[in-house]
């Protein structure tokens, strides 16, 4: 989530002061992510000494000071809207580390490990789906927002299920012969 | 109330080498009004788990009751009896009768049971009405979208005094935002009091459900606590 481009993007309305962006943040993020003044402030100092907004306080500090975007933010703004974030790496996921991990000790059931993770991910997906049932008929951001993080805990279900039939394969067949993977990709994944 | 009692249910297809233990003494209670949701791969009983429940298929051992009333010792036509009144059924594919209206799918089950076609016809649909469907009541199945034919299949699967609502991937071929839709049926269904089971591998789906049971290799292995209240998923007021 970028402090930054949302700032950013709520300043390309007009001019705003920092309690205003961080209760427009808020409200248009469905109050899914929060943030608190003291983030809006620092992010807004950054973004001025970088040019991409300006102040026309005159020195004056606190909630009376109004920000403004600069062409330099604007140009910024549509470049970040525009440009896909990079996805090429994996990141360093917990959850697939201590999976990857729990296969290699000998005393822990993996299907077990497999299944607790599996029922928190499906628990808080339950909680999210209740929130869209009972409020998003009526707050469009927060159903939008609700929806990409039901989507993306189902996408943790997946690979759990996913794992555990492919151990359940690899437990069954005959062991192979291991192909060498090339190193640095094996490493970039997280496997050893 | 507990409409569905599944108590130590156990089914063996075959024998000898090729004996397969498909439910190994499952136990499931299911109360008025509540939604459950069983969830495991291909493979793990969720299927017979349905058809059992259903009175479909008898368990090799155990007791299933629903309302209270033990299936074992009811006959054949009691059974067939049961199931026109008492449950519903939704599959993945819908299974609508090709020859037959939306309107007339619906009423099937309860002119089936005896009620005049006019009065059956006339309960259908107010049914479908609710489901927003009452503009398609003349169209054919092969005239529905996706959408449509699995909310007829769910207006059939509900009308009349349905107590018990078994659903089989109920949205299986449909996008996210139909499958939605097809969950918020069967949520409403359970508000008025339908007990509901739903089998799906989807976790998406199961997430609409108040609790989650999680079934392999024919067993009960897991199940979600009830989900506490949505608030604690929202931001705090941050502190200035």
């Amino acid at each position: 989530m970028s402090i930054k481009h949302s700032l950013l993007a709520l300043l390309s309305e007009g001019p705003k002061y920092g309690l205003q962006l961080r209760q427009e943040f808020e409200a248009k993020t469905g109050q899914v992510w929060p943030l608190n003044v003291g983030q809006v402030y620092t992010t807004l100092q950054r973004l001025e000494s970088d040019e991409l907004v300006e102040s026309d306080g005159l020195g004056e500090d606190g909630p009376r000071r109004t920000f403004r975007i600069t062409s330099k933010g604007d140009s910024e703004l549509s470049t970040w809207l525009h440009t896909p974030p990079d996805l090429t790496s994996p990141p360093r996921d917990e959850l697939t580390i201590k999976i990857l991990v729990a296969l290699d000790l000998s005393k822990v059931d993996v299907h077990e490990v497999i299944q607790v993770h599996r029922r928190y991910v499906v628990e808080l997906m339950q909680q999210w789906t209740r929130l869209k049932e009972n409020e998003s008929g009526f707050d469009l951001r927060l159903a939008l927002a609700i929806d990409a993080e039901l989507f993306r805990l189902d996408a943790v279900v997946r690979w759990l299920d996913a794992a555990e039939s492919r151990l359940n394969r690899a437990f069954s067949e005959p062991p192979r012969i291991e192909t060498s993977q090339p190193l640095r990709l094996r490493r970039r994944m997280g496997v050893r | 109330m507990t409409i569905l009692e599944l108590e130590n249910v156990s089914k063996t297809y075959g024998g000898g080498p090729t004996e397969v233990h498909a439910l190994s003494h499952v136990s499931l209670s299911v109360e008025a009004g509540a939604f459950v949701a069983v969830m495991g791969a291909s493979g793990s009983g969720k299927t017979t788990l349905l058809s059992i429940a259903g009175s479909l298929e008898n368990p090799t051992s155990g007791e299933v009751r629903i309302d209270g009333r033990p299936l074992s010792s009811m006959s054949r036509n009691d059974k067939a009896r049961l199931r026109r009144r008492s449950i519903g059924y939704v599959f993945q594919d819908f299974n609508l009768l090709n020859g037959l209206t939306a309107v007339e799918n619906v009423s099937l089950p309860l002119e089936l049971d005896g009620l005049p076609a006019k009065k059956a016809q006339a309960v259908a649909m107010e049914v479908l009405d609710g489901l927003g469907l009452s503009e398609r009541a003349s169209s054919y199945p092969d005239q529905l979208s996706g959408g449509e034919s699995q909310r007829v299949a769910i207006a059939r699967a509900v009308v009349g005094e349905r107590r018990l609502l078994l659903a089989d991937e109920p949205s299986g071929a449909l996008d996210s935002t139909n499958a939605e839709a097809v969950m918020r049926l069967v949520l409403a269904a359970c508000h008025r009091g339908v007990g509901a089971v739903v089998v799906t591998h989807d976790a998406h789906l199961a997430s609409w459900a108040d609790r989650v049971v999680f079934l392999r290799d024919g067993r009960v292995i897991d199940q979600t606590m009830p989900p506490a209240g949505p608030e604690s998923l929202l931001a705090p007021s941050p502190e200035l």
